[in-house]
């Protein structure tokens, strides 16, 4: 079980199924699949690959019936908060990872802004215990750069590291002193673990609560401008470049930003970033209602930022998806829009709310999805999901021409403020293996044993 | 219409059939007895989470008289101390079956919230840096009566945009009338994208006796700590409006309170060209036709409850609700 895992994944303890997956049709572009096939799981492996209706189901399989499916590798999101410890009424381990697996996720990585936060490896170890018992798809922890996330000095990051740790983020807040940064940079030489930055400058997003442009401007909100986050990225890239260190641009949101990274990537520095599939498909324009399901830091901007984003998923100068599920209690979002909180959850529409808007309209491939999804543990060193024989069985099942009604069964999820509540997607998560193990089945979804 | 949240919202001829409503108020209000029945046995509660003077005086004038029963909440003192929610309260309040909520909060689109959790009407009163939509009238009003016609105008706001909820709603009020918009200001207090609202920017008097109405903004002494300018000094010495600054064919306005000698030099305060003393009087019949068009009116002669018992009232039978009957 445990050679299947990244040993810094933890999950609750389950059996891996062995099941017969018949006439799915089975994208995986890294292995060169696309075609329709019959995959066999066992013992948490992708134990045999064959043309559809050559396999047979061994003695006590389950036999899945995928005809009219896909199946793709299971997809992992490096930037999920699960709100535990301390505010477990919006979000805990378990019903955060049940949203995962429904989204068709097979591996997670949360945030350390908790409270109180992962800054120490006593916290980190008490969390990695309760994923233990609680997780239903492999979670990893990422821990603090800053003790507090205060910005001022940096965690025990080698301790850290050795209880496990992903990586090091102070996300929900930047790391404002240039200093600090560079220090967090030339200590990476000791912890040896990748830095994932939410960038802002404070002092330029102000008391901002949306995007700085023509919405904020007819609003009379306060506005987070792009130069907020592109000249932070611009300053960490250098850093990074200078101190040879590893960072990971976490949920970009500017064109501006976009053209740095290219920059930086192009000059070598060893930089990834990801963007969410909210800053992907929405504008400020869906902010003009005030809708609080529709605050998140960063904020959602232009037309022209949110073209520069999908360019930059398919050009790869963004590396991945990564969703910034966000829970927060239906109390808070019903503040007016200045007060409410920050954040909007994604996991149980990500997939299918990027499929709709630009799989289906032909702006990016579908393969290309499926690679952006799978690939945000690869900046973190945590292998990415694959169809290939003898790789550990980490697959989705997709129902493509499936419509439905985004919230209207409710969420997984413990909180709802999901950004896409109330439209109608295609493309529906069945079923959803993660290391062997089936994490998510749709209820309606039948699975006949041989 | 049900609530007045933007004046995005309203048409022209939702804007012209108010003025002329209010027009008809105020031949009221040069009776001895200001009161008509409209409103009689409907309450109008005044909920204020923000400091008000003149919009919540005004607003309570105009409701009473319209007969209406008028019931003051301010936050200072009530429930909201004790961290009650605002959906709570006014969803407390709504339990007393009000017709109206005329809101104030210092949060954009907060107004548009209390409308979903209430039955009766909701007339935002300023929502933050957003919107003060009974302020723009007010002002097409003032204008109205002594300019005649609204159409061609050219209207400078001046001062700082950025903060002000009156500037937005202004902005959208004098366009909708076909006037033509320029703001003007310190770069720093104009905010950007303003021009998708339907104006111009600038950022010098040079050019401000093109304008036939020069609309002056409230500087607030508390601008100065987020350092918007470098001092009142400089301010004043840039965009203050004087008596050599202002030409004797424009009209000076200003939606008050004023501050002497910042924004506005006291010899243009005092000058007949200075519309402000009648703004601050055409409050009361402006609000009073928004309450009349919200609870006793609007277009076309709808079957609302008071317009029926009145013999189905439209927008231009309106002259009849004047009738000085006394309440």
């Amino acid at each position: 079980m445990s050679a299947l895992l990244d040993p810094r994944l933890d999950r609750a303890d389950a059996r891996p199924v062995t099941v017969l997956i018949r006439g799915a049709h089975a994208l995986d572009p890294r292995a060169g699949l696309d075609g329709p096939a019959d995959l066999l799981l066992r013992s948490g492996q992708v134990a045999e690959i064959g043309a559809p209706g050559a396999l047979e189901a061994p003695e006590g399989a389950e036999l899945v019936d995928a005809e009219g499916l896909h199946a793709f590798p299971a997809f992992v999101d490096p930037h999920v908060h699960l709100r535990t410890p301390g505010r477990e009424d919006e979000e805990d381990l378990s019903t955060g990872t049940r949203a995962a697996a429904a989204g068709g996720y097979c591996a997670i990585l949360a945030m350390p802004n908790t409270d109180p936060v992962v800054d120490s490896a006593s916290v980190l170890r008490s969390l990695r215990d309760r994923a233990r018992t609680e997780a239903r798809v492999p979670t990893g922890f990422t821990a603090a750069i800053t003790v507090g996330q205060q910005g001022e000095s940096l965690t025990e990051m080698a301790e850290l590291a050795d209880a496990g740790a992903v990586a090091f983020t102070d996300d929900g807040l930047p790391v404002r002193s240039g200093r600090v940064m560079l220090q967090a940079l030339q200590y990476q030489r000791l912890a040896g673990l990748p830095l994932a930055l939410h960038e802002e400058d404070p002092s330029l997003s102000g008391d901002g609560v949306m995007h700085e442009g023509n919405v904020s401007a007819l609003l009379g909100m306060a506005g987070i401008p792009s130069v907020s986050e592109s000249t932070m990225v611009a300053r960490d890239a250098q850093l990074a470049a200078y101190e040879e260190g590893q960072v990971h641009v976490q949920h970009v949101s500017a064109r501006e930003t976009v053209e740095v990274i290219e920059r930086a990537k192009a000059a070598g520095t060893r930089i990834t970033a990801e963007a969410s599939p909210h800053h992907l498909l929405l504008t400020d324009e869906a902010v003009k209602d005030l809708d609080t399901n529709r605050k998140m830091n960063p904020p959602l901007r232009t037309e022209a930022d949110r073209l520069a984003l999908v360019e930059g998923l398919r050009s790869g100068t963004l590396d991945c998806v990564a969703t910034d599920h966000a829970p927060h209690s239906h109390e808070e979002k019903e503040e007016p829009f200045e007060l409410a909180p920050m954040g909007v959850t994604g996991l149980e529409t990500a997939f299918a709310a990027i499929h709709t808007d630009l799989v289906v309209p032909g702006a990016i491939g579908l393969s290309l999805l499926v690679e952006r999804m799978t690939a945000g543990g690869e900046p973190f060193g945590i292998g990415v999901p694959t169809l290939a024989k003898g790789a550990p069985a980490n697959v989705c099942l997709v129902d493509l021409a499936s419509e439905w009604e985004v919230g209207e069964a409710g969420y997984e999820s413990r909180s709802s403020n999901c950004a896409f509540a109330g439209r109608r997607l295609v493309g529906r998560v069945r079923m959803t293996v993660a290391a062997g193990v089936v994490a998510y089945r749709e209820r309606s979804f039948a699975i006949g044993a041989v | 219409m049900r609530h007045l949240l933007s004046v995005d919202d309203l048409r022209r001829e939702d804007i012209e059939r108010i003025l002329g409503r209010a027009e008809s108020f105020a031949e009221v209000a040069g009776r001895e007895i200001k009161k008509v029945p409209t409103l009689r046995g409907r309450t109008v509660i005044n909920l204020f989470y923000e400091a008000s003077t003149r919009t919540s005086a005004s607003f309570g004038i105009a409701a009473k008289r319209l007969s209406a029963d008028v019931e003051n909440v301010k936050a200072q003192g009530s429930s909201v101390d004790k961290g009650e929610s605002l959906k709570d309260t006014v969803q407390t309040l709504s339990a007393y079956d009000p017709a109206a909520i005329v809101f104030r909060s210092p949060h954009a689109g907060a107004a548009g919230l209390v409308a979903r959790w209430t039955s009766g009407s909701v007339i935002n009163a300023g929502d933050g840096k957003h919107e003060h939509p009974t302020q723009a009238l007010l002002d097409l009003y003032t204008l109205r009566r002594r300019a005649g016609s609204l159409e061609g105008l050219n209207v400078w706001i001046v001062g700082d945009v950025l903060h002000s909820r009156v500037a937005r709603s202004n902005i959208l009020a004098f366009g909708r009338m076909g006037c033509r918009v320029t703001v003007c200001g310190p770069p720093t207090l104009i905010p950007r994208g303003v021009e998708s609202l339907g104006c111009e920017v600038r950022y010098t008097l040079a050019d401000l006796g093109q304008a036939d109405v020069v609309y002056s903004l409230r500087m607030q002494h508390e601008r100065m700590a987020g350092s918007f300018v470098p001092s009142l000094r400089e301010y004043a010495t840039c965009f203050q409006i004087d008596g050599r600054r202002l030409a004797s064919h424009q009209w000076l306005m200003h939606p008050g309170p004023v501050n002497r000698g910042v924004e506005l030099a006291a010899e243009v305060i005092d000058s007949p060209q200075a519309l402000i003393t009648q703004q601050v009087e055409s409050g009361v019949v402006v609000r009073m036709a928004v309450l009349y068009e919200l609870l006793a009116g609007g277009p076309p002669a709808g079957p609302t409850e008071a317009g029926a018992r009145r013999g189905g009232i439209s927008g231009a039978r309106a002259g009849e609700t004047t009738e000085p009957q006394p309440a």
